[in-house]
Parts: C-alpha cells; sequence; structure tokens
C-alpha cells in the first residue's frame, strides 16, 4: 500500500464514519434507558414474583394472592372505584368538550387551557387541597368510597377531556349534516353519528382514566381516610412495611394483567381508521 | 344533445322558489346577494361559477345547513327558509361523500330509511280503520337499498366498509344514500370533484341518466363550465353572489349576457368595442357588421368564440395579422394571432405555421356584443421603496397597512402585521382598483401621480364619463366629473391616497 493510496483510505474511512452517523444512533440513549430502567426492572418482577423467599421457582406468591380474601375484595373494590370514576368523567367530559370543540367559547384554546391547567399542579397538592376544600364545604366524610371517587375524578377529568376535545374538533362537520340532511334530530345525530364516531377519543380517555385509578393510592390514602384500600396501596405496602417482594411482584404481574385485558377492550374501539386522533 | 333538450318538455310547476335570498356572514362578507330564481319540478339545474361565487352557500340554504339573512325559500310555494334539514324532503350528495366510517355500505344507504316513520293504516275487528305512524319494516329497508344499490351499480357491496371502497364507489354509495329516501329534490354540491378526468365523465353521463329515470328536481354546484353544458337543463351563472344570467346551455354558450359569463363559459376572445353605426362595430382596428342593435360611440364588450373565426390567406380577409403560436390539440389546432397589440386565440383544423402572416374573417352572427360593465378601473401594480404604488404608469402615494389587516408601519418603513411579523414591502406585486368617482383630474402635470390625455367624454346624463390615457402603455383611467372638460387636453391624474384599494397577488415569502 503506498501513502497516497492509504490517505486516500483514511480520508474514505474518515467520510464513512462521519455518514453513517445516522438518525437510529440517535436512539441510542433511549434505548439504554429503555434497557435499563423499563426492560429490566420488567423482568426482575418476572422473576421475583414466581420465586421464593430463597430464590426457588414457586407459584407460591399468586397461590396466596388468589386464595385471599382480602386482596381479592381489594382487587374488586379498585376495580369497582376505576369504573365508577371513568363512567363519571366520561359523563361530565364529553358534553365539555362538545361545546369547547363545536362553539366559539374556546377561541384561542384558552378555555380549553383552564380546563387541562390542573394537571400542571402537582397532584399531590391538589388532592390534599381539594380535601379541604370539600371538608370546608361540607361535602366531605358522609360516605369514604364517594370521596375516594370525588377525589379521582376530579384528578383525572383532564385527561378525559382532551381526547374527547381532539376528536371532536377534528371530526369533519358534514356528518352531523349528512346525518341531519337524512332525516335525524338533533339526539339521533348525536346518538348515531357523533358519539360512535368519537368513540376513539372515548377509548383513549378510558385508558388514560381507568388504569392509573386502580393504582393512585395516594388519593385513596387522602380521601378514604386511609380506610380504603386499593390494589395500588396494597403492592405499596408488599414492599416498604411487609419486605415482601415476592408478593409484591405477583400482585404487580396480576395489575399488568387485569390492564393489558382493559386495554384490549378499549383498542378494540380505536382500531378503526380514527387510530392516531388520539392522544 | 341539443335536439332533446330542445323538445323536451318541462312542466311550469315551480318546485323551488328562491325570493330576495341573501346570507351575510358574521364577518361581514356578502355570500349570496339578493338573488331570486326559481327551478321546475324534474329540472336539472346547475349552478356555475367560481370558487367564492356563492354557489354553494345557497345550495347550503336550499339544504337548510345555512340560515338566509334576508329572503324566502319556497318549496311547493310553502316558505322552509327557517325549517331545520331534517324536516326537509330534500337530500344531499356531500362533496367530500362524508359517508360514515362506522357503518358498512348497507347502513349508510339505509341510515335514512331506518329514521323515516310512514302512515300506516289497519283494519280492527270491527272493521274501523286505524291509522298508526310506525317505522319501516325491514324488508321494506332491505328491498329499497338493494333497488338504491342495483341504480348505482353496486349490487353485493352491502357488506363493505366505506373506507376499502374507492372514490368512485363511495361516490356511487353517497348518491344512493341520498336517493333511497325518494327526495323531492336532490342537492349535489361538485360531486365529481374528486374523481379523475375519465370517471367524472362516465359519471357526469350516468347522473344524466338517473335523473331521467328517477324524474326528481336536481340542483348541481359545479365549477366545471364543461359539466354544466353538458348535463344541464338549465345553468345560473355566478359570480360574487350574485346572479349572471340563467339559461339552458345553449343559450349561456351562444348568448352570454356580459364578458363575465362569455370568458367562464368556454375559451373566448374579448374585445373593447365601439359601436361606429347601426349594426356595425369597431374592434381590432376594423369595422365590422353584427346583428346586435346598440347606440352610437357606445362603448362595448366584444365577444367571440375561437372556432367563430375563419383563417384565409393574407389580403384575402377581414382583418391581417401573424401567427405567433399553433399547439395542436387532438381535434383542432389552437393558435394564436398577433392584429396589432392584441392577441386572438383560433381553433381550426388546418394548421397555419407560426410566422405565417394571415388573415382573419368573422361572421356577423358571430360577434356576440354586450353591455360594457364598468364599476371600477383595476390595474397591476408593484409597491416602491417609499410604500407608493406604481400602476397605469404613474407612481400614487397609497396606504399599504390595506395589506394585511390591523398592520402598522414603522419609522424605516416595514410593515409590522398583527402577528408581529416584520415584512418589507418593494417590489410586492399588487391589484389596484379605483372607483369610478375616486379620479381627479388638473392641468397640472406635477399634481397627479400619471399624465394622459382625455380621449373620451361621453355625457351620462347628469355627469360626464371621461377616459383618460396614457402615453407609454395607453392605461385608460375611467372616472365621471361634473366639470366639463375638452377631449385630447392634456391633463394629470390626481388620486386621494385612501382611495386607492390594494390587493397582494400572491403571499410573500417571510
Amino acid at each position: 500500500m503506498t501513502e497516497k493510496d492509504f490517505i486516500q483510505e483514511k480520508a474514505m474511512r474518515n467520510n464513512k464514519f462521519r455518514l453513517s452517523f445516522s438518525r437510529k444512533q440517535l436512539c441510542l440513549p433511549y434505548g439504554v434507558f429503555l434497557a435499563l430502567f423499563v426492560v429490566l426492572p420488567l423482568l426482575l418482577i418476572v422473576f421475583y414474583s414466581f420465586t421464593d423467599k430463597d430464590g426457588g421457582f414457586s407459584f407460591n406468591n399468586f397461590i396466596r394472592f388468589f386464595s385471599s380474601a382480602t386482596t381479592l375484595t381489594t382487587v374488586i373494590i379498585s376495580v369497582l372505584i376505576a369504573l365508577a370514576t371513568t363512567i363519571i368523567c366520561i359523563l361530565l367530559a364529553y358534553p365539555v368538550a362538545y361545546i369547547l370543540a363545536r362553539s366559539n367559547l374556546n377561541r384561542g384554546g384558552t378555555l380549553l387551557l383552564l380546563f387541562i391547567m390542573p394537571m400542571w399542579i402537582n397532584f399531590v397538592l391538589r388532592a390534599m387541597a381539594m380535601k379541604d376544600l370539600l371538608t370546608i364545604i361540607g361535602v366531605f366524610g358522609f360516605n369514604n368510597y364517594v370521596n375516594v371517587i370525588i377525589g379521582m375524578v376530579y384528578d383525572y377529568l383532564p385527561f378525559m377531556v382532551l381526547p374527547l376535545y381532539t376528536v371532536l374538533s377534528k371530526m369533519d362537520k358534514s356528518y352531523v349534516e349528512a346525518s341531519k340532511d337524512l332525516g335525524a334530530n338533533a339526539f339521533h345525530t348525536f346518538t348515531k353519528a357523533t358519539l360512535p364516531l368519537s368513540m376513539s377519543g372515548i377509548a383513549s380517555g378510558v385508558t388514560m382514566v381507568f388504569m392509573p385509578t386502580m393504582t393512585c393510592y395516594v388519593i385513596s390514602d387522602t380521601f378514604g381516610n386511609g380506610l380504603i384500600t386499593i390494589i395500588g396501596k396494597l403492592i405499596d405496602e408488599q414492599f416498604t412495611t411487609f419486605q415482601n417482594w415476592n408478593l409484591g411482584s405477583a400482585m404487580a404481574m396480576v395489575l399488568l394483567v387485569i390492564m393489558l385485558v382493559s386495554m384490549w377492550v378499549t383498542g378494540a374501539f380505536k382500531s378503526e381508521d380514527t387510530r392516531g386522533n388520539n392522544l | 344533445m341539443t335536439n332533446e333538450k330542445m323538445t323536451k318538455t318541462l312542466s311550469d310547476e315551480k318546485i323551488i322558489q328562491i325570493e330576495n335570498l341573501t346570507r351575510r356572514f358574521e364577518d361581514g362578507v356578502v355570500a349570496v346577494d339578493d338573488i331570486s330564481f326559481y327551478v321546475r319540478k324534474g329540472e336539472f339545474v346547475t349552478f356555475l361559477g367560481p370558487s367564492g361565487c356563492g354557489k354553494t352557500t345557497t345550495l347550503r340554504m336550499i339544504a337548510g345547513f345555512d340560515k338566509p339573512t334576508s329572503g324566502r325559500i319556497l318549496l311547493n310555494g310553502e316558505d322552509i327558509s327557517y325549517l331545520p334539514p331534517n324536516k326537509r324532503p330534500i337530500n344531499t350528495v356531500f362533496q367530500r361523500y362524508a359517508l360514515f366510517p362506522h357503518l358498512n355500505v348497507y347502513d349508510n344507504i339505509a341510515f335514512g330509511l331506518k329514521l323515516k316513520k310512514v302512515k300506516v293504516t289497519y283494519r280492527d275487528k270491527d272493521g274501523n280503520e286505524i291509522e298508526k305512524v310506525e317505522k319501516l319494516k325491514k324488508w321494506e329497508i332491505t328491498a329499497k337499498v338493494q333497488k338504491a344499490l342495483k341504480m348505482v351499480d353496486l349490487e353485493g357491496f352491502e357488506k363493505r366498509s366505506v373506507s376499502t371502497l374507492s372514490g368512485g364507489q363511495q361516490q356511487r354509495v353517497a348518491i344512493a344514500r341520498a336517493i333511497v329516501n325518494e327526495p323531492k329534490i336532490l342537492l349535489l354540491d361538485e360531486p365529481l370533484g374528486a374523481l379523475d378526468l375519465k370517471m367524472r365523465k362516465d359519471m357526469q353521463l350516468e347522473l344524466k341518466e338517473m335523473h331521467k329515470k328517477l324524474g326528481i328536481t336536481f340542483i348541481y354546484v359545479t365549477h366545471d363550465q364543461e359539466e354544466a353544458l353538458t348535463m344541464s337543463d338549465t345553468i345560473v351563472v355566478m359570480k360574487d353572489g350574485v346572479i349572471q344570467q340563467i339559461g339552458t346551455p345553449t343559450d349561456i354558450y351562444n348568448e352570454p349576457k356580459n364578458s363575465f359569463v362569455a370568458d367562464f363559459i368556454g375559451e373566448s376572445n374579448i374585445f373593447s368595442g365601439t359601436i361606429v353605426g347601426k349594426k356595425k362595430v369597431r374592434f381590432i382596428n376594423h369595422n365590422f357588421d353584427c346583428v346586435d342593435d346598440f347606440a352610437v360611440n357606445e362603448k362595448v364588450d366584444v365577444v367571440v368564440r375561437p372556432e367563430d373565426i375563419v383563417l384565409v390567406d393574407k389580403g384575402q380577409g377581414q382583418v391581417d395579422g401573424k401567427i405567433i403560436s399553433s399547439i395542436f390539440k387532438g381535434v383542432h389546432y389552437e393558435m394564436v394571432m398577433l392584429v396589432g397589440k392584441t392577441e386572438i386565440v383560433i381553433q381550426d383544423t388546418v394548421e397555419r405555421k407560426v410566422g405565417e402572416e394571415v388573415s382573419l374573417k368573422i361572421q356577423p352572427n358571430d360577434i356576440h356584443i354586450m353591455e360594457k360593465e364598468f364599476s371600477s378601473n383595476k390595474y397591476d401594480g408593484y409597491i416602491t421603496k417609499r410604500n407608493t404604488v406604481c400602476f397605469g404608469d404613474g407612481e400614487f402615494e397609497c396606504d399599504v397597512t390595506q395589506l394585511y389587516p390591523n398592520s402598522i408601519l414603522d419609522e424605516e418603513g416595514y410593515l409590522i402585521t398583527e402577528e408581529g411579523d416584520r415584512i418589507d414591502l418593494t417590489d410586492v406585486d399588487v391589484e389596484v382598483e379605483v372607483g369610478l368617482k375616486d379620479i381627479e383630474i388638473s392641468d397640472d402635470a406635477d399634481k397627479g401621480g400619471a399624465i394622459g390625455n382625455i380621449v373620451s367624454m361621453i355625457y351620462k346624463g347628469d355627469h360626464y364619463q371621461l377616459i383618460v390615457r396614457t402615453d407609454e402603455n395607453e392605461e385608460d383611467f375611467v372616472f365621471d366629473t361634473e366639470d366639463t372638460w375638452n377631449e385630447n387636453d392634456r391633463v394629470s391624474v390626481i388620486i386621494p391616497k385612501e382611495k386607492i384599494k390594494l390587493k397582494i397577488k400572491q403571499e410573500i415569502k417571510r
């Protein structure tokens, strides 16, 4: 190899190095992050849930979970609270999103901002403030379940308003016109056109409200006077109070399955061409 | 086609009457301006005009999606102006079809039928007739949907999802969804706009066929003049919210009422002419015989269709000129002939070579003369460094902030828009408009922005209409004045700053 060839090759190699610095490589930091802080912990949870204290393989954690009346009641209560919260959120958020999307009230998005602004305030702080406020006006305290649901709805309402608003404001007005043109009155237009066409927004909203409410024990603790336990709290106790990481992991796994099922259910609504319209 | 239209008799029954209909939007824009017309039962009527002419707004008011600001819409003599769309026996085929994506083809078409309620008479045990209002039976709906699908050639498509259909098929479903309800009137809002040319031509004929078969009134909106000419019984030509002409396709094509209609319907040459004698008109420096009778010395627009001009060898025709371009168009050649400074478009099956000296002939009944509509002076201009405007061979002071709403000028002469953008307006091309009452003239050559000679002075009853023509590019300033001047006076043109209306020709890059 002559010197000239050598220099040429070196230049080429430099050139090649610079060119191959592609977009894919820019994903590397996130890839590392993902592997270290998402995939690895997940694998650890799977490992812990299928082992006993000495590290031997066992199904005992799951058997304990499903044979205990206390844990099963907690799961049912969690699901019921999440369900009630989600339904109330839909009922409250739909009219709000509809009015914001359709009328001139929301010019420049100011009004929408008012609805989603609570999302920017620390939610522990928000929950405490809400509790105090409810106590002052005297609504608080007559039933712990109702209290928890009030707190959850208050906290998660913006997550329902936003996807619904997005879907409704993007919806082509000619669908409504077509429906009226074909003889539907305002009620039928809503039930037969607007509502089915906004299902993807509802599905997004449900995903963003139903799942977090099952685990958000800060709110159940604050609003339930410490008397309401949801599955998130149960897991926390296993890891902190009882130091039983194996049972805690098994509970987390059960929760994961519940979430996957609910995602699959809501995902069925999203599979139409409206995918991507939501958040 | 023409014969068929001539022999086809339409009933005189007026299904739709529009009386002084006006629609002013919240921002003050008048989309439809005091229009009146009627539609006969079974007629195929087309609203034709460029975008923003008010044709779609008119259609939307007939459908009920938009409410008139004033005026009335009568359906069979009944005022329906404020009736909601679901109460009107009218169905619409939307521009982008608006098929419900969550329903399949069958359910889309059955949408209206499932909501419909009909009166059914029963006979009870004692033989008394009882009238009940009930929904259509399932088998009735199925039968109707299938009939509609057959009509649009989509049998067997019932279970298909609308998103899997092609544009043409979606179009057919949209038509089926509308006609299945047996409306009295079918409204079609540019329904073929999204289809390719070949498909569009096929659909035009199919729609025409469907109109014949169904016997219902069609009101069609389009900006495509050919589509309008092919399909309609009657065409309503609109511009700026005002009806320009109503007539059969033949009338509209052969006897356009004004230069706008002539220009919009088909290719045409439009000349400025002057009537020089009884049934004699002068344009392109020649006196032509014509068939229309106008007052002598009146300024007119002369319209000649490119296919009505005959080319002959030099010296054999009425006006000599030179061919400057020739393009083969399939059936004919489209040639441009230059006579003096005027370009004339000619269509002929015989090609004349570029550069050839030729002569043209026009038959008297191919010369269509119409009153000159002159409401304002329009010029092409540009903004200078000093934020003045150059047009009509002159330079005038103007208010450039009108180009952007709520904008202001900073000390350095840049325009600051409402959004805070800083724009340099130098050399921006603008359209300039000056009203007939906004121009003054002066003997003092330094007083005005442009200089020219008075070339015409016509007495209009209580004022004179003057034309000042500049030397360089022969730009005309037309205006009304009560003062008396003399023809050939050399004057300067004065236009007050606030009377110059400017419009940007295209968006400037920032």
